[in-house]
């Protein structure tokens, strides 16, 4: 479903390399973990999936479906299933939170030639959606994101990821910030949404997650490189090990 | 000996008074009122129309704005439905208002018939020498409306004022008196016809006795060619409160001024002003408030959009005289500048004279913030419509304050709808 080709990526901005050959294949059906210190490129590897103007690729594809998605914008993009949980979503006052997730659905759905959905049945799968989430209702009648706690914020992600039904998940660390409940409500929320015909990349920094979403592969990510791949058991000796071992194995 | 030579009337100054002479048979009031009248227009002729040069008209040069001065009203207008359904309705078509019957709790004349009757001629005053509004107004007003809400009055339906012009000059006022504990919603609501050219002024006077409770939106829609000049003064009395919306999304030359006094204890002043800006229009709103007694407080959120090659200018003057101990006032003037032709001024002014007080101002002019747009466009939202629901967002964050949902929903549409037709 995805493959990613020697990809090398810089900050437009400042022309920084952050991304330096990195090679990752993900299937359709897959969950593949995302592990990595700080500074690695994790976080920059989500931006540049969803199409992030900051980051420029200056060598390399990225290959969705077998197509190179590097010239579409981020609707397109989502349009054509990529969805990215953001790490810290922004609050964007003054945009209602239903009006957006009509709106986001709505040109989602025109984009594949689907007929708009009807506002009674956009309700009905909002409500729905929302409570296997144990979110709020009154939650959704603020603007965006505006005023949620960081818990709020996350599940709202999910609760996006749950509607819009992408082909392409990336979680990029969805684990920070939650408490032990909040982690098994979103963790049971991905679960949910695993299916053969969708792959999940969950990036994040501990194997704490990955108790409640486990992984098919875990890749070690380091000065934007994959420097080694394994099954879930890679997680489980990060976590006991470190990643000085591995990087040091890899130099 | 006087040796100072005026400049030549400009085609305006001569329009002007060429229309006094024409129209002056037909303006309504006794002599008194003549008298009044004939004063205001020497005073506009005396000092010509203001300049630059005029500090409070620094950024509207009217002389050289001000193009057409038309004659009468000449195109064809109606009665529209009001922007929420079930509102009292108090018409002026082409400057003409209907002696109507009054709602409960309300007494209600119609302003021309103030003006015959004697009571008027202290109305017709300028506030002073460069109230180019307050003269104008006063030499050629022609109707209106009077109207007085009871004491304890709650109305609780919302009175709409519906000024409806095509072409032609329009000269109204609106004197609005809120008794003690009195509670209403108004819309002073202004439309025109794109097709004609318009000149208007408009002056309504608020008084708000103790205790009581106004909303009152400007909503000026006028046509793309249509000249307004409007004025609001206001005067809250004793733990009243004034929460004065003001929505500017049409003509081609706008001034609305604010003159407002928060004269009673514990009184309480809301602005909130959205300028919907395209074209090559001219907008002004221009504050001057007052806190004069200590204890009040209030609040003055102005946001401007901007398109093509509008202009548009925020003047906000806060005044707290020394014996004003304990006011709270907050002002700020965020733009949204979405053109590279377009221009927004903003020139904040606090004069404080008492020592124990807030007081802040603040002037922003920002583009779309780029992490917001991603976030839509990463939902799959198009570039386009992620910048509309953005720019919506920016504009209803201030319509959402007020506490009518119905009210809010009709506002927000309208300001949807005039993205959509200029974005």
């Amino acid at each position: 479903m995805l493959e990613i080709k020697n990809l090398h990526a810089r900050i437009a901005e400042d022309g920084t390399e952050i991304i330096r050959g990195l090679n990752l294949t993900v299937k359709a059906g897959e969950v593949a973990a995302i592990m990595g210190p700080n500074g690695s490129g994790k976080s920059t590897l989500s931006y540049i999936l969803a199409g992030r103007k900051d980051y420029e690729v200056t060598e390399g594809d990225i290959l969705y479906n077998g197509e190179s998605i590097l010239e579409l914008d981020p609707s397109e993009r989502a349009a054509k299933g990529i969805f990215l949980a953001f790490q810290y979503p922004v609050e964007i006052p003054g945009v209602a939170t239903m009006q957006f997730l009509k709106v986001a659905m709505n040109e989602q759905r025109k984009a594949r030639g689907e007929e708009e959905l009807k506002t009674p049945d956009f309700i009905k799968r909002v409500k729905e959606a929302a409570a296997s989430l144990q979110i709020n209702p009154d939650m959704l009648k603020r603007p965006l994101n505006v005023g949620f706690s960081g818990g709020e914020k996350k599940r709202a992600e999910i609760l996006q990821m749950k509607l819009l039904a992408p082909k392409l998940c990336v979680l990029d660390e969805t684990d920070s910030g939650l408490d032990i409940d909040a982690l098994k409500i979103v963790s049971d929320g991905v679960n949910a949404l695993r299916a053969p015909d969708r792959a999940i990349i969950v990036i994040t920094h501990y194997q704490r997650l990955l108790e409640h979403i486990v992984p098919d592969s875990v890749h070690v990510l380091y000065q934007g490189q994959v420097i080694k791949s394994g099954g879930k058991d890679l997680a489980l000796d990060l976590e006991a090990n470190g990643y000085a071992q591995i990087i040091e194995a890899a130099a | 000996m006087d040796m100072q030579t005026k400049p030549p009337r400009t085609a305006a100054e001569q329009a002007i008074q060429d229309s006094f002479a024409e129209m002056i048979g037909q303006l309504p009031g006794d002599a008194a009122v003549m008298v009044a009248r004939d004063k205001l227009l020497s005073a506009i002729d005396d000092a010509g129309l203001p300049t630059r040069r005029i500090e409070s008209w620094h950024y509207t040069d009217l002389r050289s704005l001000l193009r057409g001065v038309p004659s009468k009203p000449s195109g064809r207008a109606g009665r529209v439905d009001p922007l929420v359904w079930g509102s009292v309705v108090l018409p002026v078509v082409q400057g003409r208002s209907t002696d109507l019957t009054a709602p409960e709790g309300m007494r209600l004349t119609p302003f021309s018939k103030v003006l015959q009757s004697g009571e008027a001629a202290r109305l017709l005053t300028e506030r002073g020498s460069d109230d180019l509004i307050g003269q104008l107004n006063g030499a050629f007003v022609g109707d209106g409306y009077s109207f007085t809400v009871a004491a304890d009055a709650s109305m609780d339906k919302i009175i709409e004022i519906q000024s409806v012009q095509s072409g032609g000059q329009v000269h109204s006022r609106f004197q609005a008196a809120f008794e003690a504990g009195a509670k209403a919603t108004v819309i002073e609501r202004y439309l025109g016809d794109a097709a004609e050219t318009g000149l208007s002024t408009s002056i309504s006077t608020l008084e708000l006795a103790d205790g009581a409770e106004v909303t009152w939106i400007i909503l000026q829609g006028r046509g793309g060619n249509d000249q307004h000049l409007a004025q609001l003064s206001a005067r809250l009395g004793e733990n009243s409160t004034l929460k004065v919306y003001v929505i500017n999304a049409g003509g081609k030359l706008t001034r609305q001024e604010l003159h407002v006094d928060v004269a009673g204890e514990g009184s309480h002043f809301d602005l909130r002003c959205v300028n919907l800006l395209a074209g090559d229009s001219h907008t002004d709103v221009t504050l001057t408030l007052g806190h004069s007694v200590p204890n009040t407080t209030s609040r003055e959120i102005v946001r401007n959009v901007v398109l093509g090659r509008a202009r548009g200018v925020f003047q906000g003057q806060i005044k707290v005289a020394q014996l004003a101990q304990k006011t709270d006032a907050q002002m700020s003037c965020n733009t949204l500048l979405l053109s590279d032709d377009g221009e927004f001024s903003a020139k904040p002014e606090l004069e404080i004279f008492a020592d124990d007080v807030i007081c802040g101002h603040g002037a922003t002019v920002i583009d779309i913030d780029h992490s917001h747009l991603f976030y839509l466009m990463a939902r799959g939202i198009t570039e386009k419509s992620a910048r509309g629901l953005l720019v919506n967002g920016f504009v209803d964050e201030l319509i959402d304050e007020i506490d009518n949902e119905v009210l809010v929903e009709a506002l927000e549409t309208l300001v949807e709808q005039w993205l959509a037709d200029h974005g």
